[in-house]
């Protein structure tokens, strides 16, 4: 390595510009949840510093949770994410293994079918969507979401999954055909195991934008009984606009468990994206 | 078929069972309601039944008044929303992801960590979070900008006609420099090191390095991420709902199409819904991503593929 290209000042000045830019990344996060844990003169007397003995109070921990339903909607959250998931991994596998294990008439037709889905957003087609959940009388459903967020999953988690189930060796599942091990028993005993690395990175692919999504269960599910941890917050930060207090614990409590399975998987989702699988 | 002209070959079923779940579902929710989409928009309900009005729908969208200011007011709102990432979050991306493939560079997986936290945020969250911050009530923003000494700047930005619109998309790009960041990452990582090494031999370093050598190597992701951010602003609604609700206030300054669609379908305050509008604005937004999407395809991706290795 030369050293003309290591020189002190220039790795002074990309860590000036990248620490800059983490503080403004962080600052908001960071912000919301210190305020939560104070009352509502430390709220607006000092906003940027930290709680001490003297500010802090949990009013609007407690307001939240005699208010709003938000464990309720938090299972509803985690069914609709758990449940899609599980239904795009497992098809979005098995569709992957067909397009690229076996030669078939079509096969680039379909791969290109399925692909179609990857740019164009699932989400212009909501009026049809909505009519066909009214007609199936799944309005209103865990279910309606399931389905849409299963279809949405699909085109990416396929072209993803085909990708690497292509680098599985030809030798070994045909070692597996010669001892008479039917095509699924390849399938889910010999392939799934050797492509998990994959699969982990499309569920968090996968699972972000579900997480995330506000669109649909506004549109498809917005009743008290099916409410996901998003639209519910959104509502109740709708009611609560004038008391800061439970506004920021309703925004921590949702910034909480998205950060603590980032920190988590962070390595995971930067190793997926950097290992080249959405390029 | 296949059967008659090789009869020794049997059908193998196992390819329709591995395929059938992910394109039953597919086909039945996503595809099938995205052409009967695009078929409503040429319907309309008169005397409760769906009667056949050809083009009417799009007639009434791009003429009538009381549609056509709002939709072209949505529509040259959405290109600045576009226009604002493209060039403020896709250029500070490639910045990061250059500092940050510095060989060498310390902390690297931290920052690189830290800066992707927005992007895995909901909108909720993000939207809750800057409106809070830029309001005035609570005094943050101006706070900030006298540490600077800038605090005569401060105004309700997001209370403004004239600035809402540009304040929010800002709040996008933040969300969302992460993935540009990401992808320009990974193609820098990727680029073989003989390269590096060559332009090194030939006095080649630095930002003339970058220039010179790198960019062009990466051009085939930029049209990546440029298409995204084209694909992803077209069809937003979530950040701008969340900020400033269904009306997109201040007085519609911050409409874009997901919004007016929104509005559209579903009726709001003393708009009634109407399902086939809705459809025609979708069938819109359908067709300008698919011609994205095309340019795309056709001019950058085979001009493009003279750069690759």
């Amino acid at each position: 390595m030369s050293t003309a290209t290591h020189s002190l000042p220039r790795a002074i000045g990309a860590h000036a510009v990248l620490l800059t830019y983490t503080v403004i990344a962080l600052f908001p996060v960071i912000l919301v949840i210190m305020n939560s844990f104070k009352s509502r003169a430390g709220i607006f007397g000092a906003p940027l510093t930290p709680p001490t003995p003297k500010t802090f109070d949990l009013i609007g921990y407690t307001t939240v949770f005699g208010q709003g339903d938000f464990l309720h909607y938090f299972q509803n959250s985690l069914v609709v994410t758990v449940a899609s998931l599980f239904f795009v991994l497992l098809f979005g596998a098995m569709a992957a293994f067909a397009l690229s294990e076996y030669r078939f008439r079509g096969n680039t037709m379909m791969g290109l079918y399925l692909a179609l889905g990857i740019m164009i957003p699932i989400r212009l087609g909501t009026v049809a969507i909505l009519q066909l959940m009214v007609a199936s009388g799944l309005v209103n459903t865990l279910t309606a979401l399931i389905l849409v967020y299963t279809a949405q999953g699909l085109p990416l988690a396929i072209f993803i999954l085909s990708e690497f189930m292509k680098q599985v060796s030809d030798d070994l599942k045909n070692a597996g055909r010669i001892d008479g091990l039917s095509e699924y028993t390849i399938f889910f005993r010999l392939v799934l195991p050797l492509v998990r690395p994959s699969m982990a990175t499309v569920a968090v692919f996968t699972m972000i934008p579900i997480w995330n999504d506000l669109w649909f269960p506004l549109i498809l599910a917005p009743s008290e009984e099916t409410k996901t941890v998003t639209l519910g917050a959104q509502l109740f930060l709708g009611q609560f606009v004038t008391n800061w207090n439970a506004i920021l614990a309703a925004l921590s409590l949702a910034i909480l468990p998205v950060l603590i399975l980032y920190v988590i998987f962070s390595r995971q989702l930067i190793r997926g994206i950097t290992s080249g699988a959405v390029k | 078929m296949a059967a008659q002209t090789r009869p020794k070959k049997p059908i193998r079923w196992h390819i329709g069972v591995f395929l059938a779940p992910a394109v039953l579902v597919y086909t039945a929710v996503m595809i099938l309601p995205l052409f009967g989409t695009l078929q409503l928009s040429l319907f309309r309900n008169i005397n409760q039944a769906q009667v056949f009005v050809g083009f009417d729908n799009f007639h009434t969208l791009f003429g009538d008044p009381n549609w056509s200011v709002n939709f072209w007011n949505a529509l040259r709102n959405n290109v600045w929303f576009f226009i604002i990432h493209m060039l403020v979050q896709n250029p500070i991306g490639i910045l990061l992801a250059a500092l940050l493939s510095s060989p060498r560079l310390r902390f690297a997986a931290f920052y690189r960590t830290a800066i992707f936290v927005p992007t895995i945020l909901s909108f909720v969250i993000v939207g809750f979070a800057w409106k809070l911050i830029l309001s005035p009530i609570w005094g943050v923003a101006p706070h900030l900008l006298d540490f600077v000494g800038l605090k005569s700047l401060f105004t309700p930005w997001l209370g403004k006609e004239q600035y809402a619109l540009t304040a929010l998309s800002l709040v996008s790009v933040w969300q969302f420099v992460g993935i540009p960041m990401m992808l320009i990452y990974a193609a820098l990582l990727s680029i073989p090191d003989e390269v590096i090494e060559a332009a090194e031999c030939d006095g080649v370093t630095g930002m003339a390095q970058f220039w010179k050598i790198k960019l062009p190597l990466i051009l085939p992701s930029i049209g990546i991420i440029s298409i995204l951010t084209f694909v992803g602003n077209f069809n937003a609604f979530d950040l701008i709902y969340t900020a400033q609700g269904a009306l997109a206030g201040p007085n519609y300054s911050t409409d874009i199409l997901g919004t007016f669609l929104y509005r559209a379908f579903f009726g709001f305050q003393l708009q009634v819904g109407d399902p086939n509008m809705g459809a025609a604005i979708a069938t819109i937004m359908f067709l300008i991503i698919l011609a994205g999407v095309c340019v795309y395809l056709f001019l950058v991706q085979t001009r493009l593929r003279r750069y690759q290795f």
